[in-house]
């Protein structure tokens, strides 16, 4: 911000300094309700949970490197590439996207000072990490969940899984989920409550539109998902007869239950990165995005097409012609609003002046890998070749470019946009360019191999195959692609974490961003803003007379806050200034509370209900700890 | 084993399906390709190519390529796969068929039963060539999926469900065919054959599979016999015309005659015959089959006599 402040000014940046500083050190960060804080935490969390998937992966690829190869034993393959899916679904990409991107980037795009539910937020957090080390005990005891990531009974059953694998995803799954829900629900009420007065929904960035998308998808497909679980759990500890299909049960109540979540998941998963990249093109071809009302539009069909299209993970199940014939359609309708966003995204390219720096290429490569794994995927509501090539190589192929290539890339991308605002420092092009290059290349050597081994017959999740059936070339070939994919992925993670320390100073807008997260300080202060920022379009930092604004009201002391830990609601379509909430403060409660609801699900797992009552008591003691009356601010 | 050498007209039909959509998604693919392309040589100038800067222009070519286009290509692709080639290859009404042959899969093999004669053999699975075959899929644990990519789309072995579909194969051969559902520790090795004969070789194959098994040959076989029937063996397999009369693994009446052992894990010769049977854990870890204590003499008796069922 502005320079020479002048003196009015600067009593009151000090006042706001004061009232929202957090305590110093560790404690400051267990304690912490600050949204840039949770993020990240949340950031350094997923980080950590995609190098654990990543060497899942490379232990996958290393076993598959040759016919009948010994790297890893049966038992373990299956543990190993049912943790990876695990891993990477529920741990890395949507703690990465809804919780270290959305947290850290949502309030700040908006013109908030936090987000609406500041220790809902913290919780999320904490059991984020609780249910990811509990579903991680399981593997150091050599009981990892082993019926792939997507569970189907009666495999997954008592019966023909005695061991406590399954108990410790569905538990670790149930748990997760609570983490997720209260993000999703968290993000609704800040994107319709806390936008600064002025951003109407009309002027909201296509990245927050992409969040609440997701964030209603997650409401409403979490449910199906808990159900399925719990359903499972009750067969499993309680000899229920759920899935039973022999005492009155339904096999394929599963997998219906299991995809009516699972499908909307995945766009639940792709969503925040196309919110990604609507941030990144047109920083980078400064021009506003083409069709901007359609790309709004296309956002929230995809979560609500998402819901109708879950059987056509099922056409090889035998269910009659009419309802496959239903999910295919619906399926192909729903790659509509995905080709609108993909032609608003190329058209504003073409026709802006594009600046093709790192993060811009990251959106590039993603554009391209989208391409290749929607083409393959629309492939599949070709009802005979979908029966034909599911379930082989090929779907792994598709899902891998979809999952990797177009979730995975702008995250990737996002980390080298962002990373000047979040550090204040800038990451080194050149590297970053290279980093680029390299993952982009391993990436298409490992999986696009794998279309034309789908093709030749190969099932997916095989712990071996025998020489002599054509595989063994190019499962060589995917392999090392891997090793240069990890590669890639190093060269990433090292160029951000040494220009953490040496990078040049980025300064507040290094890339000349659209919108607000640019109008503030590289870090931003614990406050985010130090007067709340007018608003009056999608691309608020390109509105230069409103920025001229935000510095004279500062001097004015209007719309800076700075009595109370305070952010203004605006109402829900128009914005328009509603009142001023008063925010809480930090709170060592939210990590006690994952930590008992933690003890409840161990317990649980281990059949110990009198124990798992009493942590249930804790729980009811520490919340109301949490809602006890503080002090008043000094 | 691969869907694009078909040998079948259903198979044929997904191929050609494969291809066609192949060539359309090859043109999608290079023309936002060319698009991104435009994009870079033109990255000091805005606007379009012939159109400019205007607004419209752009709308116009988001609405054309991401609506108009797609529409157009989606329906027709719904009418020919959805509706045209998945009612072509439909399963046929059963009584249309020649034969009927139940395939069970197990936790790690199939069991092939031919109803009418009463024939049952294990991940093999002979049929007459050129004769539609109607395929009853059933599973007697979890869910498996039975899929000969070379003659059809596979299709899913639900617990307490039959699904049914067509094999069919245009001239006589060996198909391989492997299951395609995640079924636990050994779904690697859960692979079977089908094969393609002549009508009057399987109809030879048939009755001599309809026949209870040979007597032992020998005195070792015989003591062999007397072996397997007093140890575990005879719980859990049946030879047809002994006291063996378990359900657990695959039938063993005529076991000489099949190709491997294992769902395809080894060839069925004696020496991988006795490592099976000595040690089945090297060979499968998991497998249900458990190893036997026997004494050498005994286990050289038990192999001749299975050596001797053809």
């Amino acid at each position: 911000m502005a320079v020479a402040v002048p003196e009015a000014s600067r009593e009151r940046l000090e006042r706001l300094e004061r009232i929202w500083r957090e305590p110093p050190g560790v404690i400051g960060w267990i304690t912490t309700t600050n949204h840039k804080r949770i993020g990240i935490l949340y950031f350094f969390t997923a980080l950590a949970f995609f190098a654990a998937g990543g060497v899942e992966a490379l232990l996958i690829r290393t076993q598959l490197i040759g016919p009948n190869g010994t790297v890893l034993s049966p038992v373990e393959f299956n543990q190993v590439m049912t943790m990876h899916g695990v891993t990477m679904i529920f741990l890395f990409v949507i703690p990465m996207s809804a919780g270290a991107f959305g947290n850290y980037l949502l309030p700040l795009m908006i013109g908030a000072r936090d987000m609406a539910f500041p220790r809902m937020n913290a919780l999320s957090y904490w059991i984020y990490l609780c249910s990811g080390i509990f579903m991680y005990v399981s593997l150091l005891g050599g009981n990892a969940p082993n019926a792939g990531w997507f569970d189907y009974v009666p495999l997954a059953s008592k019966t023909f899984s005695p061991g406590p694998g399954i108990d410790f995803y569905a538990l670790g799954l149930l748990f997760n989920g609570i983490s997720t829900l209260a993000t999703a629900i968290n993000f609704i009420v800040t994107i319709f409550k806390l936008r600064a007065p002025g951003m109407s929904l009309n002027r909201m960035p296509l990245f927050c539109f992409a969040f609440l998308a997701v964030s209603f998808a997650l409401v409403f497909a979490l449910p199906a998902l808990n159900a399925a679980l719990i359903l499972l759990e009750l067969d499993r500890l309680l000899g229920f007869h759920f899935y039973d299909v022999f005492r009155g049960g339904d096999t394929i109540l599963w997998q219906n239950l299991f995809w009516i979540f699972g499908h909307p998941e995945v766009y639940i998963i792709i969503l925040p990165a196309f919110g990604i990249a609507t941030a990144i093109i047109p920083t980078f071809v400064r021009r506003r995005m083409v069709a901007f009302p359609l790309v709004a539009l296309a956002e929230i069909l995809v979560a609500l097409i998402g819901f109708g299209v879950w059987a056509h993970h099922m056409f090889a199940v035998g269910l009659s012609t009419i309802t496959t014939i239903y999910f295919a359609g619906v399926s192909l309708i729903i790659v509509i609003p995905s080709g609108i966003q993909l032609f608003s995204w190329i058209t504003t390219i073409v026709t802006g002046t594009p600046r093709f720096k790192t993060p811009l290429l990251w959106i590039i490569g993603f554009i391209i890998l989208f391409i290749l794994g929607g083409l393959s995927g629309v492939m599949f509501a070709a009802i005979p070749f979908d029966q034909q090539l599911t379930d082989t190589y090929f779907v792994v192929a598709h899902f891998h470019y979809v999952i990797f290539g177009a979730a995975v890339f702008p995250l990737l991308g996002g980390m080298y946009y962002w990373f000047p605002k979040v550090t204040g420092r800038m990451y080194h092009e050149r590297w970053g360019q290279a980093s680029f290059w390299l993952t982009f290349v391993g990436m298409n050597v490992t999986f696009f191999p794998m279309h034309i081994l789908g093709l030749d017959g190969m099932p997916r999740r095989d712990y071996t195959y025998s020489p002599g059936l054509g595989w063994t070339g190019l499962n060589l070939i995917e392999s090392l692609g891997a090793y240069l994919l990890a590669a890639g992925l190093g060269m990433v993670v090292v160029n951000l974490l040494v220009s953490l320390f040496r990078g040049e100073p980025a300064g507040a807008d290094p890339f000349g961003g659209d919108t607000l997260e640019w109008s503030t300080t590289s870090p931003p202060p614990e406050y985010n803003f130090p007067v709340i920022p007018t608003v009056s379009s999608p691309y608020p930092m390109w509105d230069e007379e409103d920025r001229e604004r935000d510095a004279a009201n500062l001097e004015r002391g209007e719309k800076v806050l700075e009595q109370g830990h305070e952010t203004p609601a605006s109402t829900l379509v128009d914005a328009e200034w509603d009142e001023i909430l008063e925010m809480p403060s930090g709170s060592p409660w939210p990590p006690l509370l994952a930590l008992a609801l933690a003890g409840v699900f161990a317990l649980v797992l281990l059949k110990q209900w009198l124990a798992a009552a009493i942590f249930i008591a804790l729980i009811a003691l520490v919340l109301v700890a949490w809602h006890a009356k503080e002090p008043a601010e000094a | 084993m691969s869907p694009l050498h078909p040998h079948s007209p259903d198979s044929h039909d997904i191929a050609t399906l494969w291809w066609w959509m192949l060539l359309a998604a090859g043109i999608v693919f290079l023309g936002a390709v060319a698009l991104l392309l435009i994009g870079w040589f033109r990255r000091g100038e805005p606007g379009l190519p012939f159109f400019g800067e205007s607004e419209r222009a752009n709308l116009g070519l988001v609405i054309t390529f991401g609506m108009g286009i797609p529409i157009v290509v989606l329906v027709a692709l719904f009418i020919v796969s959805d509706l045209y080639v998945l009612g072509k290859t439909d399963a046929p009404t059963s009584n249309s068929t020649g034969l009927t042959v139940t395939v069970v899969g197990h936790q790690w093999w199939w069991e092939a039963r031919y109803p009418a004669g009463g024939a049952v053999t294990a991940n093999e699975i002979h049929i007459p060539a050129r004769t539609p075959v109607n395929l009853l899929a059933r599973t007697a644990d979890v869910i498996h999926s039975f899929w000969v990519p070379e003659l059809n789309r596979k299709i899913d072995m639900i617990p307490g469900q039959t699904n049914r579909i067509e094999l069919y194969a245009e001239e006589a051969g060996t198909y391989r065919g492997q299951c395609a559902e995640f079924c636990g520790l050994q779904h690697a090795h859960m692979a079977f054959r089908v094969i393609a004969e002549p009508r009057p070789e399987f109809e030879r194959w048939l009755s001599a599979s309809e026949r209870p098994a040979r007597a032992p040959d020998g005195a070792e076989a015989s003591e062999g016999r007397r072996v397997f029937m007093e140890n575990a063996c005879a719980g859990c397999h049946t030879i047809a015309g002994t006291p063996a009369q378990g359900t657990v693994g695959p039938d063993l009446t005529h076991l000489a005659s099949r190709q491997t052992l294992a769902a395809l894990t080894v060839p069925n010769d004696r020496r991988e015959l006795g490592r099976w049977i000595r040690n089945p854990q090297e060979i499968k870890p998991g497998a249900k089959m458990p190893g036997l204590e026997l004494s050498n003499a005994q286990f050289h008796a038990i192999v001749t006599y299975l050596a001797g069922l053809r």
